[in-house]
């Protein structure tokens, strides 16, 4: 373990990086200096707008550990094109050294070693000293934005229906927002909140189900250093889809491409100088949209929780990836002229949680707000010796953990646990405690049922997961990964169509392969049909960690990855 | 806990798979062929171009029972100019004959919007027929599937 004076020395520093021409290199510009709040911030006095974007936060206050994938596959066009580049092929596009700060903090080489030495990342108050700098170093400059997934994803969020997460960003001054998780609170918990927001929560792809008609605001336009700034919002595409629709029946939703441009139109016709597209549609899908609507000259994209050192373009859009769970928050400084930009410089700040000051202010809220729950937040479940940690492509060790616990607290042969991309990690040696494990399953449906399935129907959920997935077009992915199994392993193979990409289903504990006409019984959680029955997931867990404190689990290989 | 087959039926995240691609023996899908014949009645035999007309379908069904579609054609709508019909086929339906729109100059424009059942993924095809006889075609995969997956 690193002090924190070696910490400070040990690496390289996080410098001026991009601008135009510069995109190919993120931190040649910094190579031995000590690593302070200052090079983390300090940035030259550039345009006149200021963008300011955070992302699928999912309602972390506090500082953590987020593993980013190993696996993250591209299919089609966009195979090996970021974000579909990890590990050692990441640090070589992005020329970053590893062992570096920014190379723990964008992949997950050397992951638990370089945790140890570097610390954890994010916490709001983190982000608040950042925002709060930016705002005085640019004043009415900056528009500060929030891609949405910020109201779910943890024990206080969960026991406030959102609240603790809208009174946050609240006093953090934000500008506009988007969402996706939100709507899991319900069409009378959202309606509720957003009337109270002090911030427009902008959609212009949700219609009323009934009528076809906006449910939200498309676009607000904001006056920042001179510039009319046009924000249009672009709320999660598949929600009632891939969460329940019964929680919001009265809401369509899908990409709707043709209301994009529509409503980039009409900003236009408003007078916005420059049009920023505040979107949760997740990056391959954004990537498809910018070659095909005209007129975004930035896309800030959301979902699919992708931390991109630079920033994507696509003809004449910027597309700007700002990782998840406040591990990062973007800055974009523009230079906009005659409606159009003239010059950018981009930085994606890494919050190094050990590096950068916490605002005093938005700390005691933080406190405040966790204050009546500490004790049970607190309360250890157990311990884990190994990594625990759940986004990439396939099982993740999290997921096992929650795999296992259903198998043996349902008394299941197979289980299957949804591919989600948040969920906080653990390293080895740390105790497990109801935050942590809140911070892998809080949420609004959390049943855990149990049920039979013929061997045909658990193969044909694979198949249609997978092609959510790995569809070609983008336009058919829903921005999850695979669903996890547990008592069961396959084969995938991503590239080959719906139907044929899944093979040699076997059962683990007999290794005998899964027959299509049998019964297994099956425990899951997270259903989106109504009426779900079965303890929250939370408490199978809980039980499972009980009579199983420690933890030990290496990485899953029964999920076999061939192309 | 103990289910009963309808619990688990409704329960489990595969409910909309039973009901999309389970049907049973018994439920004869159209294939391209019968798809083909109908356009073929429709359009007299011609093979219909693409352009001037567009349909508008989601990429991923929310729910395969009531699939909102649009089509609209681009035309001038004057006596001289116009669009007679739109069809709308589902081809991976039991049927899959549609809808039929008929239009007249009167009409101003030749835009509609309907709700359709789509029994699986599959195409959707909007066929226009001009006064003048010539024919376009759009299509659009709309997909049908489990859902419950993504975030």
């Amino acid at each position: 373990m690193f002090s924190r004076r070696e910490f400070l020395t040990a690496s390289v520093a996080l410098g001026a990086i991009a601008g135009v021409g510069m995109e190919g290199l993120w931190s040649r510009a910094a190579a031995q200096q000590a690593l302070s709040e200052n090079d983390l911030l300090d940035a030259p006095d550039f345009g006149n707008v200021t963008l300011l974007h955070l992302t699928d936060i999912h309602a972390q206050l506090k500082p953590l550990y987020f593993r980013e994938p190993s696996i993250n596959i591209g299919v089609g066009e966009v195979e090996g094109l970021p974000p579909h580049v990890t590990g050692a092929d990441f640090l070589k596009m992005f020329n970053l050294k590893p062992g570096s700060p920014e190379a723990y903090a964008l992949t997950s080489v050397d992951f638990t070693a370089l945790a140890k030495a570097y610390g954890k990342m994010g916490g709001l108050d983190r982000i608040a000293t950042i925002a709060k700098r930016v705002r005085a170093e640019r004043g009415d400059k900056v528009l500060f934005l929030d891609g949405g997934d910020t109201w779910q994803g943890s024990y206080t969020a969960n026991a406030s229906k959102g609240a603790d997460m809208v009174e946050a960003m609240n006093a953090l001054g934000l500008d506009a927002m988007t969402g996706h998780w939100e709507f899991t609170y319900g069409t009378d918990r959202v309606e509720e909140i957003v009337d109270t927001l002090d911030f427009p929560l902008l959609a212009g792809n949700i219609f009323d189900a009934e009528w076809n008609e906006p449910a939200f605001e498309a676009y607000q336009i904001f006056e920042r250093g001179g510039v009319k700034v046009a924000v249009i919002g672009q709320a999660f595409p598949y929600t009632p889809i891939a969460n329940p629709r019964w929680m919001i029946p009265n809401w369509s939703f899908g990409i709707r491409e043709d209301e994009v441009r529509k409503n980039v139109a009409a900003a236009r016709d408003d007078g916005a100088e420059l049009v920023v597209l505040l979107s949760h549609n997740g990056f391959d899908v954004d990537r498809k949209l910018a070659s095909r609507v005209d007129g975004i000259d930035v896309l800030l994209s959301g979902h699919t929780h992708d931390a991109l050192p630079e920033p994507i373009r696509v003809g004449n859009t910027m597309i700007i990836a700002s990782g998840s769970n406040g591990k990062f928050i973007s800055r974009l400084d523009l230079d906009v002229a005659d409606g159009s930009v003239k010059g950018f410089r981009y930085r994606l700040i890494p919050v190094f949680s050990d590096v950068i000051t916490p605002d005093p202010e938005i700390s005691a809220l933080i406190d405040r707000l966790r204050g009546p729950h500490e004790a049970e937040l607190q309360r250890e479940l157990g311990r884990t010796e190994t990594l625990l940690y759940r986004r990439g492509n396939f099982n993740g060790t999290f997921d096992d953990l929650i795999c296992q616990a259903l198998i043996a607290e349902r008394d299941a042969e197979i289980s299957l646990s949804p591919g989600f991309r948040w969920g906080t990690s653990l390293i080895s040696g740390q105790s497990i405690t109801v935050d942590d494990l809140h911070n892998a399953c809080a949420m609004t449906y959390p049943e855990a049922y149990r049920s039979t399935m013929s061997g045909q129907l658990i193969k044909d959920i694979l198949e249609d997961v997978a092609d959510n997935l790995f569809n070609p077009d983008p336009y058919y992915q829903q921005g999850g990964d695979m669903v996890r199994v547990g008592g069961m392993g396959y084969t995938i193979n991503p590239k080959k169509p719906i139907g044929s990409r899944i093979s040699d289903m076997t059962v683990l504990r007999t290794g005998e392969s899964i027959d299509p006409k049998r019964n297994y019984v099956v425990a899951g959680w997270a259903s989106v049909n109504e009426g779900t029955e079965g303890p929250p997931i939370w408490d199978v867990v809980e039980a499972h960690l009980k009579n199983n404190p420690t933890v030990n689990i290496e990485e899953n290989r029964s999920v076999k990855l061939v192309m | 806990m103990n289910l009963s087959r309808r619990q688990v039926l409704t329960l489990s995240a595969s409910a909309v798979a039973v009901a999309a691609t389970g049907l049973g023996p018994s439920v004869v899908f159209a294939d391209a062929a019968a798809t083909e014949k109908s356009i073929a009645a429709f359009t007299g035999g011609k093979s219909p171009a693409t352009g001037k007309i567009t349909l508008n379908a989601p990429e991923i069904a929310e729910n395969g029972n009531t699939v909102p579609i649009s089509v609209s054609v681009d035309s001038e709508m004057t006596k001289d100019s116009y669009v007679q019909s739109v069809m709308v086929l589902a081809e991976g339906n039991p049927n899959p004959g549609v809808i039929t729109f008929n239009f007249s100059p009167m009409s101003g424009e030749a835009t509609a919007t309907t709700r359709m059942r789509l029994a699986k993924t599959q195409n959707v095809v909007a066929i226009a027929k001009m006064n003048d006889g010539s024919v376009f075609m759009d299509k659009k995969l709309v997909k049908v599937t489990i859902g419950g997956c993504g975030g």
